[in-house]
């Protein structure tokens, strides 16, 4: 079973003379365990097809399935809670790890397992737990002002698998970072997907971090137009 | 986990200033409440204090408080004898305005029969008066020192005690005299007047044909005795026999003529919506004003820091935060800054309020009307950002 299906999924934005299709007829499959990147220009369609898998965008047509959960099929499935669906099922990295500014590095971790209806306790076990594997152990009661790129970026990646979701998506989460603390973040993403069987796609359009990737989606203007696995090219269209 | 507790905690310094700032704003508020309350109090400050009955005044006038009545003194005998009434005291009020160290001194006297009722409610330094000329009682807030002196109309008058805190409806401090000295300040004419009086009496009585020089003199000395009289009085309260009907005595007293019998509930009226039915609505009005800005501060404030937070609500919708914890964060600190400002409103009004120039009178029931107010302007004013919060989209998370 695949964490991901995407079926000839079509997004488009507004109507009639101004209508835009941001992405056009995309299908992609993730596996359980796998890292996928979706790499492409400012404006080529990838974060709508991050935010239309991450259930925050309706899709106009096509499919999506998230850990076997038909989520839309044309449109949203009627009667699905898509907050709850995004808390159980799905983990977000950002590209400026968007932790909260006033909770330190511990409570960044906690309100995701707390939203989840975990206890206070048992959320501040699990956010050590976490940050300790993730080396900030020593970082738990720093605000995000006081720590530095990198440790703030995985402090994001820990509240990201805190519900240990099946699903991970990444909006460039290397954009931000130097390319030592970037390749750092890549090859934790990559041992994480491995270890916790979640599938990781990363969308980004940093060519330096290209090379973590089990496989590779080209996207531009709105169309996958090429696949790349594990230095293979299987499409039509090589990667460049 | 509390997130309105944590970015409180985080932007302490911010959070406590904008909360004193407000807290400086309702302590205006609860004193505009302290100031009307106060006026209601110095308003039946000397009606309470007397502890009457029936006010007697001249007929077709308000009384002694709105405007101007005068009565003859003796007739304390004729109302003594209604049956029903078992006391009755003739009082003088005037307010007077003289320099005092350079300054304006203004207070409120008050003439009693040391005899009768209506003197200093109590003596909180000092003794009462004892002697029936030249010694005086003044409220505390004159600031004046026991064996002070002060000048008033012809004499000399010396504090020989001090009272607690007895105004006039006006808010001046009341000093008091006895009744015979009060009739001589305001009404005793000086050795000029009265001559020229009996000058003219004299005059004009001569010049009647019809009348012997003997009827004359006699006739002048009369009548200058009635123009140079100072038994004239503001009003005659009585107090009743217990048992006794109000309105019986009134009625008795009201068929004489020259006299109307305001009753306490009457002379209460008269005071409270008469005379500072105005100076209320002006507080009132002032109080709402007040009211809707700090409920409009709310708003810009909690509005702002939900502006502050888009990001941060942006990324709890993504990971999938319900919306009541992004209500609650919101409402929760609109609900502590009003509580926060509001104790710090009523520290310092605690703190002043015995300082302000008019009594200030804090009512548990006022604070706690105004308590229920800020909470619910906060709650309102909260909408403001919550509804801007709800309709942030957590597509607003990503991208750099």
């Amino acid at each position: 079973m695949y964490a991901i299906e995407v079926a000839k999924l079509t997004k488009i934005y507004g109507k009639g003379e101004t209508a835009v299709t941001a992405i056009a007829d995309a299908t992609l499959q993730v596996k359980p365990g796998e890292l996928v990147a979706i790499l492409g220009p400012s404006g080529s369609g990838k974060t709508t097809l991050l935010t239309s898998i991450g259930l925050i965008n309706e899709p106009t047509h096509g499919k999506v399935v998230i850990d076997g959960i038909t989520v839309a099929d044309e449109r949203w499935l009627p009667g699905l809670d898509l907050k709850r669906l995004r808390r159980e099922k799905l983990g977000f990295i950002f590209q400026a790890h968007n932790l909260i500014p006033f909770l330190t590095a511990r409570e960044n971790v906690m309100v995701a397992l707390e939203i989840n209806h975990l206890t206070k306790n048992e959320a501040k076990a699990r956010a050590d737990e976490l940050l300790t594997s993730l080396n900030l152990g020593h970082r738990l009661d720093n605000y995000p002002s006081a720590l530095s790129g990198g440790e703030a970026q995985r402090v994001a990646i820990a509240r990201a698998l805190a519900n240990r979701p099946k699903v991970i998506l990444a909006d460039e989460p290397t954009a931000a970072l130097d390319t030592e603390n970037g390749k750092n973040v890549m090859a934790l993403l990559k041992q994480l997907a491995v270890e916790n069987r979640s599938a990781i796609l990363v969308v980004t359009h940093d060519h330096r971090m290209v090379e973590g990737f089990d496989r590779i989606f080209t996207v531009s203007d709105g169309k996958i137009i090429g696949e790349k696995i594990n230095g293979n090219t299987s499409t039509s269209q090589a990667l460049a | 986990m509390n997130l309105a507790i944590r970015d409180i905690r985080y932007h302490s310094g911010r959070f406590i200033l904008t909360s004193i700032g407000l807290g400086l704003l309702l302590g205006v508020v609860m004193s505009m409440g302290g100031i009307y309350r106060g006026l209601f109090g110095d308003a039946l400050a000397v009606l309470d204090a007397t502890k009457g009955d029936i006010w007697v005044v001249q007929q077709d006038t308000n009384g002694p408080f709105a405007e101007n009545s005068r009565i003859p003194e003796d007739i304390k005998y004729r109302i003594r004898a209604v049956p029903g009434v078992a006391e009755a005291s003739p009082l003088s009020f005037q307010t007077i305005q003289i320099e005092r160290l350079g300054k304006p001194f203004r207070f409120f006297l008050i003439g009693y029969d040391l005899n009768g009722f209506g003197g200093p409610p109590v003596i909180v330094a000092g003794r009462n008066i004892r002697q029936k000329h030249y010694e005086m009682v003044v409220a505390k807030a004159m600031k004046m020192a026991i064996g002070e002196k002060i000048h008033l109309g012809l004499h000399d008058y010396t504090v020989v005690g001090i009272t607690g805190k007895v105004v006039s409806a006006g808010g001046d401090p009341a000093a008091y005299v006895s009744l015979a000295d009060a009739q001589d300040i305001q009404f005793k004419k000086d050795n000029d007047a009265i001559r020229n009086d009996r000058e003219r009496i004299g005059a004009n009585l001569a010049g009647m044909q019809n009348i012997s020089p003997g009827q004359a003199k006699f006739l002048q000395q009369n009548i200058a005795a009635i123009t140079e009289s100072t038994h004239t009085v503001n009003t005659i309260v009585a107090r009743l026999a217990p048992g006794a009907d109000l309105h019986g005595v009134q009625e008795r007293i009201s068929r004489w003529n020259h006299f109307r019998p305001i009753s306490v509930e009457e002379q209460t009226k008269i005071l409270t919506k008469g005379m500072i039915e105005k100076a209320r609505m002006q507080l009132g009005l002032f109080r709402i004003i007040l009211l809707v800005i700090s409920g409009v501060i709310i708003s810009l404030i909690i509005y702002t820091s939900t502006i502050d937070k888009i990001k941060v609500i942006a990324t709890l919708k993504l990971i999938g935060s319900q919306n009541r914890v992004i209500i609650g964060m919101i409402l929760q600190q609109s609900l502590l800054m009003g509580l926060i400002a509001y104790f710090v409103g009523y520290g310092l009004i605690l703190l002043t309020y015995d300082k302000f120039p008019r009594r200030i009178v804090l009512e548990a029931q006022d604070l706690q009307g105004l308590f229920v107010i800020v909470m619910v302007i906060c709650t309102i004013s909260s909408f403001v950002g919550i509804r801007k919060a709800l309709k942030v989209e957590p597509a607003e998370a990503l991208g750099g």
